[in-house]
């Protein structure tokens, strides 16, 4: 019973809305660059998915609670240093604890500070809500990037290296696919998985072209 | 070492910040819907990555790197360029109206494009000289308004001939023809050979 009114919530909605229907990465098309660069492998996915959620729903709690001392004009500038702090903490968190994935991410860590998903929820929400609601609106947009990664990085990781986690699982006789942990295959593996969220989200197609 | 001009050839060709290393990719789509607005784009990049890429490589050689202050590293680049694109585009406005009139629009969406923090990232990393951070720097803009602009021409013809999946339209087409793209960018490989 409870569980059922939950889902006419306020804040059931705003947390749902992110993580499905408005999936950051297909439907905003936000963050996009980091999302093809480190899905080739599976512990780099959820180290830098993970990274991204800590930002993104801290950073947009912190906005909201600042939001009525922040003016207008300078809320940009604003935006970029409380991100770029979190980013400092995540990236010297790997570089102590995790030494090679943080060698592998390489700058892409440093490049959260641009992750589009960051400011986007900043600006779109967190400026003009409450400090629950923006935390709610951050984890689900950023978990919705987080598991956008994950199936990327699942199918990568077994065609391009016939491994998961560093595991073997496909037969030796099975012949890895290079080029889909590359670049190119990684605009392919992201153009097929838009195609088919849009469809089974039933999404309005963008205009011609 | 490698000599700055090999940099720069790998960094336009063999190593496309878009295609080769995905960073940049949001402005990329967005901005290749025309050619000319595309062609702007890329001016623009070129030029404010000539500036902050060996700015920001000074202040992180002479300012953080003696006083052990690395960590601040990505604090102190995204500040330098936010005030920097900002002071170009008052710069440009009050000395070149007339250029910007026709690309200053671009320039306060230069700030959260990624190529720009990228390229400090990727020098503090390789830890380049001078130079090389020069040439670096103007390369990558080339080849990120290389890249968006043959988009972008790809993109105008495809809106005449227009048969695309209705699902697969806008930024999934974009996606295909960037692969496409970068799959023909792997005939440079073999070129020149950095890291």
């Amino acid at each position: 019973m409870n569980l059922r009114k939950l889902a006419y919530t306020r804040p059931w909605r705003v947390f749902i809305a992110g993580f499905f229907k408005e999936n950051a990465v297909t439907y905003q098309l936000l963050g996009l660059c980091s999302t093809l660069a480190v899905s080739n492998k599976l512990e780099n996915a959820i180290a830098m998915g993970l990274g991204v959620v800590f930002v993104v729903t801290i950073s947009s709690a912190l906005i909201s609670v600042l939001r009525r001392w922040i003016p207008g004009q300078y809320r940009m500038i604003t935006y970029m240093i409380v991100t770029s702090t979190f980013v400092i903490i995540v990236d010297q968190f790997l570089k102590a604890n995790f030494p090679l994935i943080s060698a592998q991410l390489g700058p892409y860590v440093g490049l959260i500070i641009t992750n589009c998903i960051v400011m986007g929820r900043q600006e779109a929400f967190a400026i003009k809500n409450g400090v629950g609601l923006s935390l709610l609106d951050g984890l689900g947009s950023s978990l919705s990037y987080f598991y956008t990664l994950l199936i990327l990085a699942f199918i990568r990781e077994i065609l391009g290296f016939g491994t998961l986690l560093g595991a073997r699982v496909t037969p030796e006789s099975f012949p890895v696919w290079v080029v889909i942990t590359m670049a190119q295959g990684a605009w392919f593996m992201l153009a097929i998985f838009y195609w088919v969220f849009r469809r089974a989200a039933k999404l309005q197609p963008a205009e011609q072209g | 070492m490698l000599h700055p001009l090999i940099i720069l050839v790998a960094a336009v060709f063999t190593h496309n910040i878009a295609l080769s290393y995905l960073i940049g990719m949001c402005p990329m789509l967005a901005m290749s819907r025309r050619v000319d607005t595309a062609a702007g784009m890329g001016v623009a990049v070129t030029f404010v990555l000539a500036l902050i890429g060996p700015l920001n490589w000074a202040i992180y050689r002479l300012v953080l790197v003696p006083t052990h202050s690395e960590v601040m590293a990505f604090l102190v680049f995204i500040i330098v360029i936010a005030s920097a694109v900002q002071l170009v585009e008052m710069l440009m406005g009050r000395f070149f109206p007339a250029l910007h009139s026709s690309f200053g629009v671009f320039l306060p969406l230069i700030t959260v494009n990624c190529a720009i923090l990228a390229v400090s990232l990727f020098v503090m990393l390789r830890e380049y000289n001078l130079w090389q951070t020069v040439t670096f720097s103007i390369g990558t803009g080339i080849g990120w308004g290389l890249a968006t602009t043959i988009i972008a021409g790809i993109r105008e013809r495809l809106q005449l001939v227009g048969d695309v999946p209705a699902d697969l339209r806008g930024a999934g087409i974009t996606m295909v023809i960037a692969g496409i793209l970068a799959l023909a960018f792997i005939g440079f490989s073999g070129m020149v050979a950095i890291q």
